[in-house]
């Protein structure tokens, strides 16, 4: 294609000045942030595999013997403390997840603006703010102090704190499920019940599993609910309805106390391994919600 | 609580509503044809009377068409044959609905049970999160069919009803959502079908689409007719033309009361046979509006 005369290109680069200066200064900004949010991250990481993986073994992870602070990290193990954290996080869950899905389906579904629903609202924001150890006392004077100390008292302690953060997550993801859905299934003569369980509830299951399992991973990594509830042992105590048992948290927060190198060693295996359990459960998380989400686009 | 009442009688008798209800031209229902039977119904927001005395008759096996200008309450009497408006916790009906003798508003009546005669397709398509096959068995479904021979049998006349069904064949199984808006929207249809209501009430239902896919929907009203009863909400005259039977005209009015901010309300002004309607009009404000110097 021969052209005659030779057309000066239009300029379509940003405008210089103040709006391109504006440009940069905003993205540089937010790398910035990036990079200050990185480093406490990275070094909260590099730090604990640096200083408990040395100590991480299969005798670590399943000796039920708690040893005493004294001895060298190599001797006995955190078993007892892994199997606390399941059990006990794991009934909290059990306990706290359908409550709090539940009760963020009767605020978004239900509720409407009822005074009941307004004050169940209201509280549970209330909730969320309150301190973990308060948590802890609450569940000692009216359990504790007549039952003893019991993981299933630290399942109930942790139970309290992850419900407001379930029903805070959960009632989020159900106000996103658009309206015209459940029009749609009205439409076809569903009942209410009937919208809210094969419609709505499907819609947000993404979003309630991860605020879930957000909410076990911060209990999981809880003490202070824990120091009023479950006292501690030396010994994997399998029976979470009765004596009293310990976790990881506990034993990060007892051994980081300590002068002893062996019992400090073993405070970084324990964070290293709450860390891990935390990773795992995040990556089961997104597993699940990206079953769940298939048909969402 | 008497006197607010009577205020609004006032209100009404000033509005002067004026309607003409002629017969449509070669057609004349009997009784038993009627399947909605509305008189002196006043739909209220709140306090708000978004539509005021509105009385019409619609027959079965017809496209009845509710055209006019924004505002004027067409969607909100279509939502008030199915119930859809209890949705709305401040909506009030006033005045009688019958619906093949029965009275909608009795409370005695499910509104579950309905909508599951009477089926709804909305403006914007709404497929639900769901695959393409679950989305049509979800009505079959919910009404507690649960073979699958049967369930199959059931998606596959719904989707070749609403002329989807060459199109999805081969992806029944991926997401009802990755369709485009015509397909999206044939797809509402055919899961409106599957449940086989006795009316199909679409709010708008090509709004959102472009003239094939609004061509495609319409050559299917006329085809599903014979077998249901339909009723559509819509902005375009010339769809109003093309598909329906008879067509109702609703405009807005505003009553100039001092010191009250809104008070705007629609009401049925004419409702005929659409042919009478477009070419004879009875009433100058549906001249105006079918001619188009108006709205």
């Amino acid at each position: 294609m021969a052209v005659t005369a030779e057309q000066a290109a239009v300029d379509l680069r940003e405008p210089s000045g103040w709006r391109r200066a504006k440009n940069q200064f905003a993205t540089a900004a937010m790398w910035f942030a990036f990079l200050c949010m990185l480093v406490p991250l990275g070094f909260v990481l590099v730090t604990v595999i640096a200083k408990g993986a040395s100590v991480i073994s299969w005798q670590f992870l399943t000796n039920s013997t708690v040893p005493p602070n004294i001895l060298p990290a190599n001797v006995d193990g955190e078993g007892a403390a892994v199997v606390g954290t399941l059990e006990i996080t794991g009934f909290a869950a059990v306990m706290a997840i359908p409550l709090g899905v539940l009760g963020a389906v009767y605020l978004n579904e239900y509720g409407g603006n009822r005074p009941l629903a307004r004050v169940l609202s209201f509280f549970s924001d209330v909730m969320t703010g309150v301190p973990s150890i308060v948590m802890g006392l609450f569940i000692f004077t009216i359990w504790v102090l007549h039952f003893g100390y019991s993981g299933l008292a630290g399942s109930f302690a942790l139970g309290c704190l992850m419900l407001p953060i379930v029903i805070r997550s959960s009632y989020e993801m159900l106000r996103l499920v658009p309206n015209s859905l459940r029009e749609g299934s009205y439409a076809l003569g569903a009942t209410k019940a009937r919208v809210t369980v094969t419609v709505v509830l499907p819609a947000a299951i993404g979003g309630i599993v991860s605020g879930a399992l957000l909410a076990v991973a911060r209990a999981a990594g809880e003490t202070a609910p824990l120091l009023f509830t479950i006292l501690t042992v030396e010994a994997t105590n399998p029976n979470l309805f009765h004596g009293a048992n310990t976790t990881l948290s506990w034993q990060i927060w007892e051994n980081a106390q300590q002068p002893y190198a062996g019992a400090v060693a073993r405070g970084w295996g324990a964070a290293l391994t709450l860390i891990a359990i935390a990773f795992i459960l995040m990556i089961v998380a997104r597993l699940v919600t990206a079953r769940f989400a298939r048909y969402s686009r | 609580m008497g006197q607010p009442e009577q205020q609004e009688q006032q209100v009404a008798a000033k509005l002067e509503v004026t309607q003409t209800t002629a017969p449509p031209v070669g057609f004349s229902p009997t009784e038993a044809d009627k399947v909605f039977d509305a008189k002196n119904v006043s739909i209220y927001y709140g306090s708000f009377r978004a539509v005021t005395d509105v009385s019409i008759s619609i027959y079965q096996h017809e496209i009845t068409a509710f055209i006019g200008p924004s505002g004027c309450g067409k969607t909100t009497v279509l939502r008030t044959l199915n119930r859809m408006n209890d949705l709305i916790a401040t909506a009030r009906v006033e005045g009688d609905v019958h619906y093949r003798g029965a009275s909608l508003y009795h409370k005695s009546v499910s509104p579950t049970a309905v909508r599951r005669r009477i089926g709804m397709v909305f403006q914007k398509p709404n497929p639900f999160p769901k695959s393409i096959y679950e989305n049509v068995a979800y009505g079959p479904r919910i009404n507690g069919i649960r073979g699958k021979r049967q369930l199959d049998e059931i998606v596959e006349r719904s989707l070749r009803q609403a002329a989807l069904w060459d199109e999805v064949k081969d992806r029944l199984n991926k997401s009802g959502l990755g369709l485009s808006g015509g397909q999206a929207q044939r797809l509402c249809i055919a899961r409106t079908l599957a449940v086989e209501p006795d009316v199909v009430l679409m709010d708008e239902p090509c709004s959102a689409l472009d003239p094939i896919a609004t061509g495609r929907i319409e050559d299917l009203m006329r085809e599903i007719k014979q077998r249901y009863t339909i009723v559509i909400v819509t902005h375009n005259m010339q769809q109003a033309t093309r598909v329906s039977d008879r067509t109702a005209f609703f405009s807005v009015l505003r009553d100039e009361k001092p010191g009250k901010s809104d008070t705007r309300t629609g009401v049925l002004v004419e409702y005929g046979a659409t042919q009478q309607i477009f070419e004879d009009p009875h009433d100058s404000r549906t001249q105006a509006y079918v001619t188009g110097r108006m709205g």
